[in-house]
């Protein structure tokens, strides 16, 4: 190379600077790409992103008390509620006042619904309430505090004043309290009573199940992967169908499927009972239960486990194993010291594919699941479509939510996300 | 595989005990069905080691000893089980034959390294079984499916008329059931129209968006790609709800608004969450064909005076059609069987085939479900066909060798 050094900068055909006109392009082509990708990102944002926002807003959102109720709130701020003591005239006035506009705009019962969630019989005491509240004279018919005790002697009780108090925020940690089986009180957070903590029972079942469904997936997995990736790629595809088949075909036909297997007198059974190995009279119960919802949920994530240990054991050089033996390993040794490190990948991969997408599960649950086989997200639909506690269902959601990102970071470290593949 | 090993007849010994051990195995379940396992123990493992000694010692050629055993083990079954038991016999003798002969003259061992010790033998066989069984757990629930639903009862399980292969015992019933019943055909028709539609939008958003993600620079590339693929990670129940909320805000907007029509919004709705789902898988697979893409085939095009548009529809679209196709094929089936989005989001007039499904399981049991599950299977056989076709022609496409 020559030693002189060019001072001048290197110029492009239109005469600019090169790395001026490099930058140039740079620019144009990194906006071209974003161009391109935009109107898809709106999309998501739009149709995806923000319900989940919407949802977390959900979470915390409380404003119904204070909408509703808003000179109750206000004359409730100066009443000490651990004295223990009813309050003043004041606050029942504005209550009363509160409650008829209320029954008037015929908003009542929402309000009333909501203080059920936290104390029951709430709902029925606002509308009882109401019902009367509309004929009053505001003016003349005071003072109204013998009179809504002479409505309903839930009014002579601290409590129902001390639960209008604690949930008269805007913002509310109180669906997540409930989520966890706690709720709020006048002296704080407490525990729900033993009758009601079901919660978090199921949040150990959803972990423990999905667990077990990890687990059992490996199990039956890990064999038919190394099959896969040891075989002679002609047989191996053929194998393949075996697994792409349940794969691809529809949830509701493998959850059928396995309705139909497990069922008392289900193919299973009558296997068992024509074998003699299980007596008419006492067929095993296989379905609404935790068996039924692991054996059909094993089935249901089995190829996604299978696939990304497959891909990892493809890279696997058999020469390895054989390498091994050759120095002396035994086929133990041979497997643990030298296949199994190098499979780990894959293992990692699958398992949390596949706990991930078991905590989430609702239909396999739900309809082989009966009462004692359904995960944390059954209660969040029943929730949105029965009990209509949106609150509620909105903060197991999002609990449910920060579980699943966390697990996706894990799975981004691990594997990487531009890595997924689909059918192999 | 081509033999790697010299095979050499095996002792009689070896042949005869692991037959009996088969048989053995055969007769207590035959035994125990009919109340005497010790019995059935006994006669299996002495019938088929006597079989074993007969074709491998007595009868001089194999095809004849072979052909024999099937014979006569189809004859054995037509005369006590009838039709049935006759082709399970015979299929029973075919088994038994092969085994034995493959036993005696050491075929197991041509496909194995010489090296290995018997104990490897037996194992790499018992792996074999275990691997089968293993493959059995994940077909059979789709299979036992099908013949069911030929059932002319109205139950999920086999009837004694369906296992004497009895053609009483079978009708079309359950399909003339989905073809008439005006509940099944409509939501037939709604999985119909939702799902084509919201592939289509999410294809043609989809691929655009893979296209500007495999260029060279892409700023955020990562955070760009975690939020495309965040609606398969989320789980559907979390997703369901969240769409729950926002959607019939979205909905009430549109249709008070705007004072568009109902039903038109919810089809909107409905396909407007089911887009969303398929994104991901869209995005994954044309990113994937995109990798092997050459991008000097565009510079070429636009040096011959191609205009971007033309390109991309006469260069780039052919070359990545297949990926295309197949994330197309992803975004349809996703929508297809999507039961728990579209119950939150959608209303009853929008009740698709899997929703019905779904209600049909948990609250009335018709085997009609039957019916429209084996449709189904058969839906996704051929689109499991479909994208083998495709990636193979992908990868010709790009020069690959098949696999």
């Amino acid at each position: 190379m020559s030693a002189s050094t060019n001072t001048e900068p290197m110029l492009s055909a239109d005469g600019k600077p090169l790395k001026q006109s490099l930058a140039r392009a740079l620019r144009r082509q990194k906006i071209r790409a974003l161009l391109l990708i935009a109107p898809l990102l709106a999309f998501i944002f739009i149709a995806f992103i923000l319900p989940i926002i919407s949802m977390l807003f959900r979470s915390v959102e409380n404003d119904i008390v204070a909408t509703t109720l808003p000179q109750t709130v206000a004359a409730l701020q100066t009443w000490d509620s651990s004295t223990g003591e009813l309050p003043d005239e004041p606050v029942y006035a504005a209550f009363a006042s509160d409650i008829q506009k209320a029954a008037k705009a015929k908003i009542h019962t929402k309000v009333g619904l909501r203080l059920n969630y936290e104390q029951s019989g709430i709902a029925s005491l606002f509308k009882k309430t109401a019902r009367k509240a509309k004929k009053w004279d505001m003016e003349a018919d005071g003072p109204f505090k013998e009179k809504l005790i002479d409505i309903h002697k839930g009014w002579s009780n601290v409590e129902t004043w001390q639960t209008l108090k604690v949930h008269s925020s805007n913002y509310t940690s109180g669906y997540f309290l409930n989520a966890i089986d706690m709720h709020k009180t006048a002296s704080g957070p407490e525990f729900q009573p033993e009758n009601k903590q079901i919660l978090l029972t199921l949040f150990g079942r959803t972990l423990i199940m999905s667990l077990a469904i990890m687990g059992s997936c490996l199990l039956l997995g890990y064999p038919v992967a190394w099959l896969l990736a040891n075989l002679p790629m002609r047989h191996a595809n053929l194998l393949m169908i075996l697994v792409l088949l349940p794969f691809w075909t529809s949830l509701l036909v493998r959850t059928s499927a396995w309705k139909v297997m497990l069922q008392q007198q289900g193919v299973i059974n009558d296997v068992l009972v024509n074998l003699g190995l299980v007596a008419d009279s006492a067929r095993l119960v296989m379905i609404n239960n935790e068996t039924g919802t692991i054996v059909a949920m094993t089935h249901i994530l089995l190829p996604f486990m299978i696939l990304p240990m497959y891909s990892v054991m493809q890279t696997i050089p058999p020469s390895y194993l054989r390498a091994a033996k050759s120095l002396g390993a035994t086929n133990t040794t041979a497997f643990w010291r030298v296949y199994f490190p190098q499979s780990v990948p894959g293992i990692g991969a699958g398992s949390i594919l596949v706990f991930i997408l078991a905590i989430g599960y609702y239909i396999t649950p739900e309809i082989v699941g009966g009462t004692k086989g359904v995960f944390i997200s059954n209660r969040i639909a029943y929730h949105i479509l029965r009990s209509l506690n949106w609150g509620l269902a909105a903060a197991l959601g999002t609990i449910l939510l920060v579980a699943v990102l966390i697990l996706y970071w894990a799975y981004d470290k691990m594997v990487g996300i531009d890595n997924v593949k689909l059918g192999g | 595989m081509a033999a790697l090993t010299v095979i050499s007849r095996k002792p009689l010994s070896f042949v005869l005990s692991v037959t009996a051990l088969l048989g053995a195995l055969l007769g207590v379940l035959m035994g125990m069905s009919m109340g005497n396992a010790p019995l059935g123990l006994i006669a299996g493992a002495a019938i088929t080691s006597a079989v074993a000694y007969l074709g491998t010692s007595v009868i001089p050629e194999e095809r004849t000893a072979r052909y024999g055993l099937i014979a006569a083990t189809l004859i054995a079954g037509l005369y006590f089980f009838g039709l049935v038991g006759g082709l399970t016999g015979a299929l029973w003798g075919w088994f038994l034959g092969w085994f034995i002969f493959w036993l005696y003259e050491g075929r197991y061992r041509a496909r194995l390294h010489p090296y290995l010790t018997p104990g490897q033998v037996l194992w790499h066989f018992t792996f074999r079984i275990i691997c089968g069984l293993i493959f059995a757990f994940l077909i059979i629930p789709i299979i036992v499916v099908m013949p069911l639903s030929f059932n002319a009862q109205d139950f999920f399980t086999f009837t004694p008329e369906m296992l004497r292969f009895d053609p009483a015992g079978y009708s079309l019933k359950h399909y003339n059931d989905f073809f008439t019943n005006n509940e099944w055909q409509r939501s037939f028709k709604n999985s119909l129209i939702i799902a084509p539609i919201a592939t289509l939008v999410s294809v043609s958003l989809g691929t655009l968006a893979a296209i500007g993600l495999s260029q060279s620079h892409v700023p955020f590339k990562r955070a760009i790609m975690a939020i495309l693929i965040s609606p398969m990670i989320v789980p559907l129940i979390i997703s369901a709800t969240g769409m729950f909320f926002f959607y019939a805000g979205l909905g009430k907007f549109l249709e008070y608004q705007l004072g568009l029509d109902k039903n038109l919004v919810g089809y909107m709705k409905v396909v407007l969450a089911h887009a969303v789902l398929g994104i991901p898988f869209v995005i994954i697979t044309v990113t994937a064909t995109l990798v092997g893409f050459d991008n000097s085939l565009t510079r070429a095009a636009a040096n011959m005076g191609a205009n971007p548009v033309t390109t991309f529809f006469r260069v780039q679209m052919p070359l990545i059609l297949p990926g295309v196709i197949s994330g197309g094929l992803f975004a349809f089936i996703t929508s297809f069987d999507e039961v728990v989005v579209i119950m939150f989001v959608g209303s009853a007039s929008q009740k698709t085939l899997p929703w019905q499904m779904f209600t049909g399981l948990r609250e009335q049991i018709s085997p009609t479900i039957l019916a429209v599950a084996t449709i189904l299977v058969a839906l996704s056989i051929v689109l499991l066909t479909t994208l083998e076709l495709l990636r193979r022609r992908s990868e010709k496409l790009r020069g690959m060798s098949p696999s």
